[in-house]
């Protein structure tokens, strides 16, 4: 029991490290949001694209879509980072995190929304429409609020998912949760740092996932 | 607004639906075709609608109706044939459809409300959005409207709470507030519990009143015979037989016509 103590919860240890693993905390929190804002929105503008059924930029769009669907995150962060390089476009680890995670995030909730959009009954459309709305009032007036509502759900558990995938970036020398919590145990020998890093993982995922649930409950609404 | 204006109602309602009181008609379809693929849905339609008037489409199911209906404010896309709409030509290029379809009001068989607003929300989106009022104005507007269907004690209630006698009249009302020129209803009491059918007949019969021209696919045949100045009997996407309703109900002209009266109205 000690020993266990001494391993996971050492409090010298801890104090000695928790300025870093704040740091990394703050960092994985900015990309995170970053993440977030960049994939969900380009989601949503793809989405849109889509929903105007241009048949070549359709079939562009799934493309790229089902790509970085099936790519796993880690493969994309590394190709970005140690491949593109060779081709001339060089990026900090954290841009190539950033941009890796945001694509597949997009990739995704571009999906999500556009099931959303398609759920939405077409009597919405022609109702808005017959009104005279034009195609982006209906969009934004009508079938949206609807749609973003059926799509919350999965929205939210889609967005934890990636975004935790953060800690991918520990491979890239970003220094953000993980990293730091590595660094300081090879340092100091002594696990209680992955103790803190996992911590600083529940503080901050912990309070969107239980937002994520209120988010649910507040939008499920009676048809 | 057209449906308080009450002085041409007692004109209307004694002599209905003559022409000759105005230049031309609302509305003025001339050899109206719709295909989807191989299957001719529509096969030459012509149809004027006066001013006033109270139009029945009445046929089997699959005859056409809802796409001749759908085609009158370009819903569907016809594929050939012209409609012209209160003295505009719906089908000429460059024609302003977002302008235009607030001239045609449309109430389809299952309300399609929208349900995140309220019923004064639903009834003043296109009177924000597409006519440019300001909220308030919108609002009263809205309000006025509602309390013509019966409903201003319901403004704020949202689709669900609402009965669908309520959600219809709330989609009549939503249509009215723009000041349509005509109304087109695509089954309007389909939906709609037989106990619920009334309330909406009863709106419908109030706008017909104050003069609102209106075209009617519905199966509600004893409303027809009292409120219609015409019925068009369509199948396969032709106008097999028109007139007045004693003569379509009673006395009709065509086999086809007659087949299908006395089987609509034996069950
Ligand atoms: N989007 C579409 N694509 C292909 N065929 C269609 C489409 N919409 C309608 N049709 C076909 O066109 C024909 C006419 O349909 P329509 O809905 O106008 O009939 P209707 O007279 O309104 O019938 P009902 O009384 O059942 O409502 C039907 O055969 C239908 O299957
Ligand atoms: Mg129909």
């Amino acid at each position: 029991m000690d020993n266990f103590l001494f391993s996971f919860f050492n409090l010298d240890v801890m104090v000695r490290y928790f300025p870093a693993i704040v740091d990394g905390f703050i960092l994985t929190t900015y990309l995170g949001l970053a993440v977030v804002l960049t994939g969900l929105g380009l989601g949503l503008t793809l989405a849109l694209i889509r929903s105007l059924r241009w048949r070549v930029v359709n079939v562009l769009i799934v493309i790229a879509v089902d790509v970085f669907r099936a790519l796993p995150p880690l493969v994309i962060i590394i190709l970005f980072y140690f491949a593109l390089p060779s081709a001339g476009v060089t990026m900090t680890g954290f841009t190539a995190t950033w941009l890796s995670l945001s694509l597949v995030l997009a990739a995704f909730s571009e999906e999500i929304f556009w099931a959303g959009i398609l759920a939405v009954q077409k009597g919405q459309w022609e109702a808005a429409r017959s009104t005279g709305l034009g195609l982006g009032q209906t969009l934004a007036y009508v079938v949206l609020p609807q749609a973003v509502r059926l799509t919350i759900p999965p929205l939210v558990n889609r967005a934890i998912a990636i975004t935790k995938g953060t800690a991918l970036g520990s491979v890239v020398a970003v220094q953000e949760i993980l990293t730091q919590a590595t660094t300081a145990q090879s340092f100091s020998g002594n696990p209680t740092p992955l103790t803190l890093g996992a911590l600083a993982y529940l503080i901050l995922f912990l309070p969107v996932v239980i937002f994520g649930r209120w988010l649910e409950t507040r939008f499920a609404w009676r048809r | 607004m057209q449906l308080t204006d009450t002085t041409g109602s007692a004109a209307t309602t004694a002599d209905p639906g003559t022409p000759a009181d105005t230049g031309r008609p609302i509305l003025d379809v001339a050899a109206l075709h719709k295909s989807y693929g191989a299957l001719k849905v529509l096969r030459g339609i012509d149809l004027a609608v006066w001013p006033r008037e109270m139009v029945f489409l009445i046929g089997p199911s699959g005859s056409g109706k809802s796409t001749l209906l759908r085609c009158l404010n370009r819903l569907e896309e016809p594929s050939s044939g012209s409609i012209v709409v209160d003295g505009i030509d719906i089908m000429a290029p460059g024609t302003d459809l977002n302008r235009v379809r607030q001239r045609i009001g449309m109430v389809f068989q299952s309300f399609n409300l929208y349900p995140h607003m309220t019923a004064l929300g639903n009834v003043t989106l296109a009177l924000r959005k597409v006519q440019g009022r300001r909220r308030a104005d919108a609002e009263d507007l809205g309000r006025a409207v509602l309390g013509r269907v019966g409903l201003s004690d319901k403004a704020d209630a949202y689709p669900h709470a609402l009965s669908g006698g309520q959600q219809q009249r709330v989609a009549i009302a939503r249509a009215l507030a723009l000041e349509p020129r005509v109304m087109l209803f695509d089954e309007p009491t389909s939906a709609l519990d037989p106990e619920l059918v009334g309330s909406v007949l009863q709106v419908m019969r109030n706008m017909r009143e104050s003069g609102m021209t209106m075209v009617v696919v519905s199966h509600e045949f004893g409303f027809a015979r009292a409120a219609a100045d015409r019925v068009l009997f369509l199948d396969t996407g032709r106008v097999v037989e028109q007139g007045p309703p004693e003569q379509i109900f009673d006395a009709p002209q065509e086999a086809r016509t007659r087949d299908f009266v006395r089987r609509i109205t034996q069950h």
